[in-house]
């Protein structure tokens, strides 16, 4: 007990957050000091002091968790062998709470991360939901309502961002035949910067909080109270995080491949990362000036977004959605690869139309970035625009539409089990969700009706059930797929059968009702409504499904937790996957793969005679 | 049986080791696909100029700015030789260059943060011309859009000129050698980059639209 307490104390983790912390009082006694000198006096919590200690303080918490000596030590000169496996007289849980390099450790150092940060945003949304369960304000202010609502959408963005670099560090390496990625220190840096990210955008709400929402629309950012300076910048540093893994995604899915593996014969989880990777890598980019402008004008009084000094406020919302809209692909293109790559193992046939379920992860990247000023119809954008954006938006049907085609295909004369484990159900689940999603977009992308639907409840249904079916759902079917993998146990079926058939008809309910709600008139990022809409009943269902949908996520924790103590360990490969990382031991060595594999056949090719993916290649004589 | 065939007992991580050729190719992938990031950075920042001022620019001083240009463009003449010098062993060269290169980037530097850049309350004049510029920060969308684009530009300016402090530095102790000066490599392109962003900067500031 007290071992344990003097390995977390003395963890990177706990070292990062006390660095971030003395960086920040630093950044801030800095600022104050210089106008000290010059004779001004600091109030508390003086903004510009608060944005530069902010800034400073990622920097202490990557330098003070060490994430940050191998490269100064290259700075100096020095060769520094990665460090590889559990230091010595430490516990194995130890690699977690520490930088490690290991792809399979960050993997699940972000996997973990997500979970929790997902239970934070869920909090804060059942929070204000039990809010709107009622017309009236019953245990909220305005100000705190919109807080919370502005923190749940940023905080699940940071959330699935990290379940994204779960499924992405984790597999890729994996799948592609790699010991490690192609920059594992980079590959550190991307994880550990996310965390005082998120540190900031919590402190933003204990500092006044915001009522800007996630999007932080100009001018509305400029007159919002402190906290909004440290949920852009946390946003801001995020974006490290994300330029960052993208880049090594890349590299890696390019130059580490198996040998015989060609483009066409990798797996679709790694088409849908290199797809999502692109966007992360360029995109991020136009947002962080979006960011950075905005901060600059509230601390430095550059002028580019108030209309008083000459700024154009609608140039926010593009340099905004130009990365905003594609990011959702970021989260949905993962999370869709993943359905693709489970159903034929359960259906035990070929992926029906691998090749184009392949581009149409990029088909849906590329069209991605042509369409972001739909949301943006009624902001008072040139008239011209409309159009063109509207017809681009309906084209994102063309490649999703190749993407259900195949599973539907998939599944069509498969021999899917009667009695469908929990990632199958998952996997369905996320079409049936996705569906409903999708469905309901197409309206809101039409002009005319957007016109009406615009900032309703409407649009927080579709957007919540394309999350969940492009996102949530996939992810925890990749978590019990997977689970086995990761920590070499079964998880408890029965839990996940629970989890499932609480969570899905809880969403059906919750995400119809939102939409149904807003077709009634209930407008979004609202704290109160008028009786006489008639719509309290739904908002009391909304409110209960929320609650449901929480309570199975916690089941799903405990049923992590739980199963790795006392379920037996699994079989190696439970699933009869012909994906490489299912041929190996669970959980995976240190260097994954003792004897490299070669690639000989196509990956999904189910249930078809004599049909081969991957052999083992002898072990090369060494020497001569 | 060769002696090598009997050391079948390899050190685990030594026996993964990526080999240096996939690693000099990743990082040259890798460099380039940041570059191509900062491209959409430095895009956004492009799109706001035209955005916020039109057919319009500010009053700046076109003999400071085309001087700043030319210096930076003739540095990267010299982080060419560096890594030529790099390249061929030519020590001597590969130093003298870097050296030269770092110093007409901070010739710049100062050039558009001191001289430009009205913040730190200087006037003065040379030859009739007037050293020092008008444009404040709190000079509506000019005075932003200015400060913010050759903020961001100086600053990658500043970071080139650390690493290039950092290879020269390198370089003295001889860490780079003929066959391996990956560092020098990505210093270079690293610099020229920011050239060619300054290339597309300097037209959009201070030669289009009508002076306001």
């Amino acid at each position: 007990m007290l071992r344990t307490l003097k390995i977390l104390l003395t963890s990177a983790l706990t070292k990062g957050l006390v660095g971030q912390f003395v960086a920040w009082a630093l950044g801030y006694g800095f600022i104050a000091g210089l106008r000290a000198l010059r004779g001004m006096p600091t109030p508390w919590l003086y903004e510009p002091a608060v944005a530069f200690g902010a800034i400073v303080s990622f920097i202490g918490f990557l330098l003070a968790a060490g994430v940050l000596t191998d490269w100064l030590k290259w700075v100096v000169g020095k060769r520094t062998p990665l460090r590889h496996g559990t230091p010595e007289g430490k516990p194995e849980w130890s690699r977690y709470v520490n930088v490690d390099y290991n792809h399979k450790v960050i993997g699940i150092q972000y996997g973990i991360s997500a979970i929790l940060v997902l239970l934070v945003g869920g909090i804060f949304a059942i929070i204000f939901r039990i809010e709107l369960a009622q017309p009236g304000m019953q245990w909220l202010t305005n100000d705190q309502f919109n807080t919370l609502f502005s923190a749940h959408g940023i905080v699940m963005i940071a959330s699935i961002l990290l379940g994204v670099g779960a499924m992405v560090n984790y597999l890729v390496p994996l799948m592609i035949g790699a010991s490690d990625m192609a920059f594992p220190r980079l590959n550190a840096f991307s994880y550990w910067v996310s965390l005082p990210a998120v540190v900031l955008i919590l402190a933003g709400m204990a500092v006044g909080g915001w009522d800007t929402g996630w999007v932080g629309y100009s001018t509305l950012s400029l007159r919002a109270p402190l906290g909004v300076v440290l949920f852009l910048l946390g946003f801001w540093i995020n974006g490290f995080s994300s330029i960052a893994s993208s880049i090594n995604m890349l590299v890696t899915a390019t130059t580490m491949r198996a040998k015989g593996m060609t483009l066409f014969r990798m797996p679709i989880v790694v088409w849908g990362a290199a797809a999502a990777s692109i966007i992360q890598l360029t995109a991020t980019q136009t947002v962080g000036v979006a960011l950075t402008m905005t901060v600059a004008e509230r601390v430095l009084g550059l002028n580019f977004f108030d209309p008083n000094g000459g700024g154009n406020p609608i140039l926010y919302q593009h340099l905004f959605w130009f990365y905003s809209h594609p990011v959702v692909y970021v989260f949905v293109l993962p999370g869709l690869s993943i359905i693709s790559e489970l159903l034929p193992v359960y259906a035990r046939k070929p992926l029906f139309g691998y090749r184009w379920v392949a581009l149409s992860s990029f088909g849906i990247a590329l069209v991605g970035f042509l369409v972001w000023a739909h949301h943006m119809f009624t902001s008072g954008m040139a008239d011209v625009l409309r159009m063109p954006f509207m017809f681009s938006t309906m084209l994102v049907a063309v490649p999703t539409g190749v993407k259900f085609f195949s599973w539907v295909a998939t599944i069509w004369e498969g021999k899917l089990p009667k009695n469908p484990p929990t990632p199958l159900l998952f996997v369905l689940g996320a079409i049936s969700v996705f569906l409903i999603g999708g469905v309901t977009g197409p309206i809101l992308g039409t002009i005319p009706t957007d016109l009406h639907l615009h900032d309703s409840y409407w649009i927080v249904g579709h957007f919540h059930a394309t999350m969940f079916g492009g996102y949530i759902f996939p992810f925890f079917a990749a978590l019990y797929y997977w689970y086995p993998k990761v920590s070499g146990h079964m998880y408890k079926e029965r839990l996940g059968k629970i989890h499932f058939w609480l969570m899905l008809p809880a969403f059906w309910v919750m995400s119809i009702g939102q939409m149904s709600v807003g077709l009634l008139g209930m407008r979004r990022r609202v704290a109160d409504y008028d009786p006489a809409l008639g719509i309290t009943t739904t908002q009391v269902l909304i409110t209960l499904a929320a609650l449901v949908i929480g309570w199975s996520v916690l089941i799903m924790v405990y049923n992590f937790i739980s199963s790795a103590r006392s379920q037996p360990v699994a079989e190696t490969n439970p699933w009869r996957s012909r994906s490489p990382e299912w041929q190996i031991p669970s959980p995976v060595p240190e260097f994954n793969y003792d004897v490299p594999f070669e690639v000989v056949g196509e990956p999904y090719d189910y249930g078809l005679a004599g049909s081969v993916y991957t052999r083992n290649l002898a072990p090369a004589p060494s020497g001569d | 049986m060769s002696a090598a065939t009997v050391q079948t007992t390899h050190d685990e991580a030594h026996g993964h080791e990526v080999p240096y050729a996939t690693q000099i190719r990743s990082n040259r992938l890798g460099l380039w696909l940041f570059l191509f990031s900062e491209l959409f950075l430095f895009g956004a920042l492009f799109t706001s100029r035209f955005v916020l001022w039109g057919n319009t620019r500010p009053d700046l001083s076109q003999e400071v700015g085309l001087l700043a240009t030319g210096v930076l463009l003739l540095s990267s003449y010299f982080m060419y030789r560096s890594e030529t010098g790099a390249a061929y062993g030519d020590q001597k060269r590969f130093l003298r260059s870097a050296l030269i290169a770092a110093l007409m980037g901070l010739l710049f530097f100062i050039m558009v943060v001191v001289m430009e850049w009205n913040v730190f309350g200087l006037s003065g004049s040379l030859f009739g011309i007037e050293l020092f510029g008008h444009l404040k920060p709190s000079d509506g969308v000019y005075g932003g859009v200015f400060y913010a684009m050759t903020g961001m530009h100086a600053l990658h300016v500043l970071s080139g000129i650390v690493l290039i402090l950092i290879i020269w530095w390198n370089g003295r102790r001889g860490v780079f050698t003929p066959e391996r000066h990956w560092g020098v490599e990505a210093t270079a392109i690293y610099w020229h980059y920011v050239d060619v962003v300054w290339i597309f900067f300097y037209p959009a500031l201070y030669l289009m639209g009508q002076p306001a």
